[in-house]
């Protein structure tokens, strides 16, 4: 076994530079892919964690999912008449009952659940005219179902009762406006109402959409803007294992009918773009490892052309097939081993860099320079890929190696 | 006198659009301690007998048989292991490994075969080397060396592991005269002074006459043995 080992190694010392340019191809493959996955999964993480930390598990809307049946269809489902140009009965839009099902949901154990309403709302000041989402909350259940007292910057919830009429804005939403805290808006609703309401506090959560549109006040003053008293249109539930949140939220809408969403749902888009941004990253360090797959392939094949004799002698001398298809899996092996090795290097140094830039991003989510997440499995990962691609690579020359037939050679070479 | 190698009817055709016969019902017994020539003409087919005869080649019709044992039936790695121990190969050209000096390569079938320690292995190779001549050679690589020189590494390597037989394939074929006539002595010596059995493929009639008997083949016939 040692002498196999040796015969490999001298090849290999042989072709010094080939063999450095292979290791390399390996070293980069591996290298970068723990650079990107620390990148991709640190900002994915990232922002899963602030999901799960600032926004509701749950949230129950007042629509259905499905459109409701028309009564002549519920009468007949089999009926084969077909009515056209139907006007559905306009309904009064909220959560019907919307106490009790808070009531009913906040004595479930795990489960705390408050009441919102949420409109569309223009709000002015100065010259700057700026739509906004306003959210009004009864605090003090609020506290159970966001974090929001803890992302305030400025102000704190009870101020919103002790204001005449106290209103919260996203840290992006003040900037647009250009108000501070204790400033006086005007706030229009698309139901024509127009308060004057001071603003009491500034949260930033760090998701950008939230920080930008987002904007809180009491319950009964969002009801007053929206022109609909003692009606709330959302419930906000969280949970105390969020990892329950798809189940618990599908047996909330099959109980009461409301259409709701968990995080994973209201997340949906960005979820998605997560598994793209994955699929990119898998496909192009897999892109790396083939190129570095060839050259390893390349090497190979060219030490086994040079070396035909000396295999042709091995073989005469009584070294037996499997050695040989050994001597040159090893070979691949060994290049696939080191190049690992120096890629972890090369892939830690990257996230060291990584993470010494600093710089302001404003993307999903708000930071002050690449998010990292550095874990062993993607050394793992990268040494599994690093591995397989190195031993597929040698396999087939080796095999080939190790089928040569002695005779053919020494004819030829005689 | 046992026999070392013996064929029966022993037939090989190479496969192809129109099959090359290299060997036709070859009938052939060498016995241990002989020191055999095989003489033809250039293309006759000695160097395939001697891959047969080598286990090296396979026949495509009867067999052959080391120390009365068939062969035949073996795969290709018992094969492997019947040449690591019990033949020893020389070649036209010396097949040295460039990479390892002299004696690491003389030390190969040793390691391969595994039955010495190391050091064991190395005593025994500077002993072979030694009475080759070739002891101040040993650390050289074999680019280092002249061509009788790596004919004789060749031989000290082909007999590491105390071969049953000796096969060599024009061993002088590369060689000026005088070296050749070196080598052929030291085959000559081997085989008369240490009784091992030598089967060498020439062509040089000078040579072949000098063995104990010689194997004439002429278009993969054996028309005189």
């Amino acid at each position: 076994m040692r002498l196999i080992a040796e015969i490999a190694a001298t090849h290999l010392t042989h072709r010094k530079r080939q063999s450095i340019v292979s290791i390399l191809g390996v070293a980069m493959g591996v290298g970068f892919f723990i650079g990107m996955a620390a990148l991709m999964q640190g900002f994915q993480t990232y922002f899963v964690s602030k999901i799960i930390d600032v926004w509701p598990h749950i949230i129950m809307k007042d629509e259905y999912r499905l459109p409701s049946l028309q009564p002549a269809q519920r009468q007949f489902p089999q009926g084969a008449v077909a009515l056209h140009g139907l006007k559905p009965v306009e309904e009064l839009r909220g959560i019907r009952d919307g106490k009790a099902v808070i009531a009913a949901l906040n004595r479930i154990e795990g489960i705390h659940a408050a009441p919102t309403m949420r409109t569309q709302a223009f709000m002015r000041y100065g010259a700057k005219d700026v739509s906004a989402t306003l959210v009004g909350i009864d605090p003090e259940l609020e506290r159970q179902v966001s974090q929001l007292e803890r992302d305030l910057k400025v102000g704190s919830l009870n101020e919103l009762h002790t204001a005449a009429n106290g209103v919260i804005l996203g840290e992006g939403l003040a900037a647009k406006l250009g108000v501070e805290a204790h400033n006086i808006i005007t706030v229009v609703s698309p139901a024509g109402v127009i308060l004057k309401m001071q603003v009491v506090g500034i949260f930033r959560t760090g998701i950008t959409t939230i920080d930008n549109f987002d904007s809180y006040t009491l319950l009964k003053k969002a009801q007053i803007l929206a022109n609909r008293p003692n009606v709330i249109n959302q419930i906000r539930i969280r949970l105390r294992d969020v990892g329950n949140a798809r189940v618990v939220a599908s047996s909330i809408e099959s109980r009461y009918g409301y259409r709701t969403e968990a995080w994973e749902e209201t997340y949906e888009n960005v979820l998605g773009i997560f598994v793209i941004q994955n699929g990119i990253m898998y496909s192009s360090v897999g892109a790396i490892l083939i190129v570095a797959a060839f050259g390893i392939f390349n090497i190979i094949s060219t030490i086994i052309h040079e070396k035909t004799r000396d295999i042709a002698i091995l073989k005469s001398i009584g070294v037996a097939e499997l050695d040989i298809r050994l001597i040159f899996l090893l070979e691949g092996l060994a290049v696939g081993m080191i190049g690992t090795v120096l890629g972890w290097a090369l892939g830690h140094a990257l996230v060291e860099i990584l993470a010494s830039i600093r710089f302001n991003i404003e993307g999903f989510v708000r930071a002050e320079g690449f998010i990292l997440n550095e874990s062993p499995y993607h050394y793992l990962i990268a040494a599994g890929f690093a591995l397989i691609s190195s031993s597929l690579a040698a396999f087939l020359p080796a095999r080939k190696a190790a089928r040569l037939d002695p005779v053919d050679i020494l004819r030829g070479a005689a | 006198m046992s026999a070392a190698l013996q064929t029966l009817n022993m037939t090989r055709i190479l496969p192809g659009p129109v099959p090359v016969t290299l060997i036709e019902h070859a009938n052939l017994s060498i016995g241990k301690g002989e020191f055999v020539a095989i003489t033809g003409p250039s293309g006759s087919g000695k160097s395939s007998l001697l891959y047969l005869l080598g286990l090296l080649d396979r026949p495509t019709e009867g067999s052959v048989m080391l120390e009365e044992k068939e062969t035949s039936h073996l795969g290709s790695g018992e094969l492997a292991r019947l040449r690591l121990a019990k033949l020893g190969f020389v070649f036209q050209f010396h097949f040295l490994l460039p990479e390892f000096s002299v004696l690491e390569n003389v030390m190969i079938p040793m390691r391969k075969l595994g039955r010495l320690s190391g050091d064991a292995m190395k005593t025994k190779a500077m002993r072979l080397l030694k009475s080759l001549g070739m002891e101040g050679e040993a650390r050289k690589r074999p680019e280092q060396l002249s061509g009788g020189q790596r004919q004789r590494a060749a031989i000290a390597r082909a007999l590491a592991n105390d071969p049953l037989v000796l096969l060599a394939d024009e061993p002088t074929g590369n060689l000026d005269s005088k070296n050749a006539h070196n080598v052929f002595e030291i085959f000559r010596g081997l085989a008369e002074d240490q009784g091992q059995t030598v089967v060498v493929v020439t062509h040089d009639p000078h040579l072949s006459e000098h063995t104990h008997r010689q194997i004439h083949i002429v278009d993969g016939r054996i028309v005189d043995a």
